[in-house]
C-alpha cells in the first residue's frame, strides 16, 4: 500500500508542476525481480488515487525481465526468478543486471 | 503489498504489456490527453531520506544493522542477548518497529540500552523518514552500534532502505529450512543470516545445511551465524562479527 501512494504522490506532484487537472494513465515500469504483485499493486494505487487527481486513472504495467550476469563465466541470461543458476557453467554466483526497476515512465493528462 | 490482496479486481484492471511492444491480449486504447515524461523511481523519496541517515551514521561511526524476519524468530531476543554480553565494551542502542505496542521496546530499556519504540499502525514495514525522526529522538554515541529491529515481514522491509550499513535476516529452525526459496527478496537484500533456536535442532525437522544452501543459492554473498538466543550457544561467533564492523 505504501507504495501505491508513493506512486500518487509522485504523480498528483508531476501533474501539479505540469498544471494539469486530471491524470487519465500512469505509465510504470515493473523489473520481474523487483518483489511487487502488480495486481496487489494495481488495486492500492485505485484505493490510493480516490479523492486525488490520479482517481480513476489507467495503471499501464510495463514489465522489464530479470536478466542476470554470472559471475564465474560471465554468461548473461534471462532469470525469472531470485533464485538465479548459471544456464552454462551451473553456478549460483550470480549477479541482477536487470530487473529491479519500479519506475513511473509518464503519465497521460488532462489540461 | 501485503496489505491488500487485490483479488476482487475485476481482470480488464490489469494490462500487461512487453517492453516497446503493445499490450498483451485484447487491445488496448490508452486514454487521450496531454503525454508528460516522468521517468522518476517510486522509491526515490525514500532512497533520499534513507541516503541522508547513511550520511550521518557514517560521520559519526555509528554502524546501523536493520533486523528483518518472520514473527516470531527470535529478534528481540537475540538483541537482548547481544546487549546484555557486549555491555560495557560497545556503546549501542535501538529502535524498534511493531505495529502495535510498546512490549518490545519494555524489553529492550531492562537492558538499559537508550530505545525509542516505532508503531507503525497497519503499515507492514519502517521507512528511511520513520528511522530518520527516531533517531534523533535517540541519544546515539559515536562510534556505536544502532540496531533497527524491523518489523516482523520477510516481505516489504526487504524493499525500503533505511540507510543501514547492512540488512541482518534472522530465521529461526522452528521455520521451514525452505524459506530463503520461498521469501527470495530479504535474503537477496541482506548481508548477513543468523539461524535462530539452534538448541531445538533435534526437535525439528529443519536441515541446517539444507537451509544454507537454499539462501546462497539467492544470495552467494551471504554470511551464516548459528546462535540460540536463548542458551547463548553460538552466540560468540556473532558478537565478534558485530565488534569487528565499528
Amino acid at each position: 500500500m505504501s507504495l501505491a501512494m508513493g506512486i500518487v504522490d509522485l504523480v498528483t506532484g508531476q501533474a501539479k508542476e505540469a498544471a494539469a487537472q486530471k491524470i487519465n494513465l500512469v505509465e510504470l515500469e515493473v523489473g520481474r525481480l523487483a518483489g511487487v504483485m502488480v495486481e496487489a499493486l494495481t488495486f492500492c494505487f485505485e484505493a490510493a488515487a480516490r479523492d486525488t487527481p490520479a482517481q480513476g486513472a489507467q495503471l499501464e504495467i510495463v514489465e522489464v525481465e530479470g536478466r542476470a550476469r554470472c559471475l564465474a563465466c560471465e554468461t548473461v541470461f534471462a532469470a525469472d526468478s531470485l533464485v538465479m543458476q548459471c544456464p552454462k557453467c551451473g553456478s549460483y554466483a550470480t549477479d541482477i543486471v536487470q530487473g529491479k526497476e519500479l519506475r513511473v515512465l509518464s503519465l497521460i493528462v488532462d489540461e | 503489498m501485503c496489505d491488500s490482496c487485490g483479488c476482487s479486481q475485476p481482470d480488464d484492471a490489469v494490462t500487461f504489456t512487453r517492453p516497446g511492444g503493445g499490450a498483451v491480449g485484447h487491445g488496448h486504447h490508452g486514454p487521450a490527453g496531454r503525454v508528460l515524461k516522468v521517468e522518476q523511481d517510486v522509491l526515490a523519496k525514500n532512497a533520499g531520506i534513507a541516503a541522508h541517515n547513511r550520511d550521518f551514521f557514517k560521520a559519526r561511526n555509528i554502524v546501523a544493522l536493520n533486523l528483518v524476519s518472520s514473527p516470531g524468530s527470535g529478534k528481540t531476543t537475540t538483541l537482548e542477548r547481544t546487549i546484555r554480553a557486549l555491555k560495557g565494551t560497545v556503546e549501542m542502542a535501538v529502535i524498534e518497529g511493531d505495529q502495535q505496542t510498546m512490549l518490545d521496546a519494555d524489553r529492550i530499556n531492562a537492558t538499559g540500552a537508550p530505545v525509542i519504540q516505532v508503531n507503525t499502525g497497519a503499515g507492514c514495514h519502517l521507512d528511511a523518514d520513520m528511522v530518520h525522526r527516531a533517531m534523533h529522538q535517540l541519544d546515539l554515541g559515536d562510534n556505536s552500534l544502532l540496531f533497527i529491529e524491523n518489523v516482523g515481514n520477510l516481505v516489504c522491509p526487504a524493499m525500503f532502505d533505511l540507510g543501514e550499513a547492512a540488512k541482518v535476516v534472522i530465521i529461526s529452525v522452528t521455520e521451514g529450512d525452505d524459506k530463503p526459496l520461498k521469501y527470495p527478496a530479504m535474503f537477496d537484500a541482506a548481508a548477513v543470516c543468523v539461524i535462530n533456536k539452534i538448541d531445538l535442532l533435534p526437535h525439528v525437522d529443519f536441515d541446517l545445511a539444507r537451509c544454507k544452501e537454499y539462501a546462497r543459492q539467492v544470495n552467494h554473498r551471504l554470511q551464516f551465524f548459528e546462535i540460540s538466543a536463548t542458551t547463548g550457544e553460538g552466540m560468540s561467533g556473532w558478537l565478534d562479527w558485530l565488534q569487528q564492523q565499528l
